[in-house]
């Protein structure tokens, strides 16, 4: 029942429709700022309440945050460049220079996406920087350290095989020298050393889908770079968040 | 003493929502003034020179002047990321936990230290100072100028390269306990040789080098398998 001398505004609050939406007031009151983080699928990563240290820019140097926030922002502009983009030989390149000269904006997709994805490279590096200064590895958060070496390797990964895509001689002769440290691994690779493998079945040959840099490998990193390497970065973040928590949140002394 | 806590919402998510702002600006910025580097098309036949890895693969790319691509690509690497992983399970030092205090933990902070200046000084290098057939020009040294490749290198022979090899680990791991350096007590027998054994592999990376650059040695170990 709508009362009396309510405007629209609070009578629209009180109706179903609003509060099926939105479950508390914003009060400033204790009870809603838990609230607030409790109720909200995105910000219930966070605990209700954290250790004043751990608000220090000087602590964790936003490190962490700020490398999933670059990574999102690769989700985000690397969809927009999947609608341009075609992983063959004859196209990929060319839509580079679309992108460039046709697309609107396309050249700033491009160039966020490139250097976001170098921002992302350092910005872990430093992260991983902060956690080892500050001893943040120690017991009990040992297991969440080798997450993250897990989720820089993914990261390299990444930017390796996003390297690839846009089929010039720079991102093509950068795959070449790759591909060949890749054939002279040890056992597994045709020309390394105390090796069982040869030119068609060797590491290499599975990297690149032949013994050359073509078709077969530009659809293999594309596919590695959109899909595989994203959805194992995603887990592994998943697994990484999820630690902080359950490691008794952030380090700190004692 | 009760440890000092603060509500997330607002204070930190206003601090996130800033940081996501500021950076969004930076990148919009960036991406006005900087294009993504685009050269010709891919053209099988005809070589880059020289062609360069991005700058977070440059100091591998530089090792691949002292090393054989298998060491430089596959060992160096997956050393590194064997050697991050193990890091919690070597350092046993309870010290120094969750706050900036070397002064407890010096073993462990110079080491890490050391071996991440030295994949940055990798990087600085192979990034500005490399030229046309991965030779070595000032930045302000024009890459028309054609530079001599000083090949006149030589590798130890193989007795002298396994004495040396077996010198430089065996005294380097015996030689702390020897002297009574508690480290040993520090680690435990097996998780000791362990951690030695990867530093010392870290420091023969720089080692090696100047072996290259002062006495133009190629390979400390010859065999017919591998040449390290
Ligand atoms: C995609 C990559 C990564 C993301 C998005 C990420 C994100 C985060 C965030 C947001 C935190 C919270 C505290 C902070 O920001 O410092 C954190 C903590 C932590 N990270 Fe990462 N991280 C990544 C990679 C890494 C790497 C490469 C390592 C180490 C090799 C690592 C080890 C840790 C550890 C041990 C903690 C707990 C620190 C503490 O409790 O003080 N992470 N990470």
């Amino acid at each position: 029942m709508l009362k009396e001398g309510k405007n629209i505004w609070e009578k629209l609050k009180d109706s179903n429709l609003y509060k099926s939406i939105f479950r508390h007031s914003y009060e400033d009151t204790t009870k809603n700022r838990a609230l607030q983080v409790r109720s909200n699928i995105f910000l219930h990563l966070h605990p209700v309440s954290v250790p004043e240290h751990a608000f220090k820019i000087r602590f964790t140097w936003c490190m962490g945050g700020i490398t999933f926030f670059l990574f999102l922002v690769e989700a985000f502009t690397g969809v927009f460049l999947m609608f341009y983009y075609h992983p063959v030989p004859e196209f990929a390149y060319h839509d580079m220079k679309y992108l460039e000269f046709d697309v609107p904006f396309g050249i700033i997709l491009r160039n966020i996406h490139r250097w976001a994805a170098h921002l992302m490279v350092f910005t872990i590096i430093l992260h991983m920087l902060r956690v080892f200064l500050a001893g943040s590895y120690k017991p009990p958060r040992e297991f969440n350290w080798v997450v993250g070496v897990v989720l820089i390797v993914l990261t390299f990964l990444l930017s390796f095989t996003g390297y690839l895509l846009p089929w010039d001689q720079l991102s093509y002769w950068a795959i070449t020298v790759a591909a060949n440290m890749m054939g002279a691994a040890p056992f597994i690779g045709h020309e390394g050393p105390f090796s069982v493998v040869n030119k068609y079945n060797d590491i290499r040959f599975v990297v690149l889908g032949g013994t050359e840099i073509g078709a077969n490998a530009i659809l293999r990193f594309y596919v590695m770079h959109i899909i595989v390497l994203p959805a194992a970065a995603i887990i592994f973040m998943a697994v990484h968040f999820w630690r902080i928590r359950k490691d008794g949140g952030i380090s700190g002394p004692l | 003493m009760k440890k000092q806590k603060t509500y997330v919402w607002p204070d930190l998510v206003f601090k996130e929502f800033l940081m996501i702002i500021v950076l969004t600006i930076i990148l919009i910025i960036w991406g006005l003034i900087m294009n993504a580097p685009l050269r010709e098309i891919a053209a099988p036949g005809r070589s880059e020179n020289p062609s360069k890895a991005p700058w977070y693969f440059a100091g591998l790319q530089e090792l691949l002047v002292y090393f054989d691509p298998w060491i430089a690509g596959v060992m160096i690497p997956v050393i590194i990321a064997a050697g991050l992983i193990i890091i919690p399970y070597a350092d046993t030092n309870p010290q120094g936990k969750g706050g900036y205090t070397f002064s407890l933990r010096r073993f462990a902070v110079v080491n890490f230290l050391f071996g991440f200046l030295l994949w940055w000084a990798l990087i600085f290098i192979g990034y500005f100072l490399r030229g046309p057939n991965w030779q070595l020009y000032l930045p302000w040294e024009s890459w028309e100028t054609v530079k001599e490749t000083g090949n006149h290198l030589r590798s130890l022979s193989p007795a002298v390269g396994l004495v040396c090899i077996s010198f430089y680990f065996g005294l380097g791991i015996l030689l702390p306990p020897l002297m009574s350096i508690d480290l040993y007590l520090l680690y435990g027998s097996l998780r000791y040789i362990v951690v030695m054994t990867l530093i010392l592999l870290m420091y023969a990376v720089p080692l090696k080098i100047l072996l290259r650059l002062a006495f133009n040695i190629r390979y400390v170990l010859v065999t017919p398998w591998f040449n390290i």
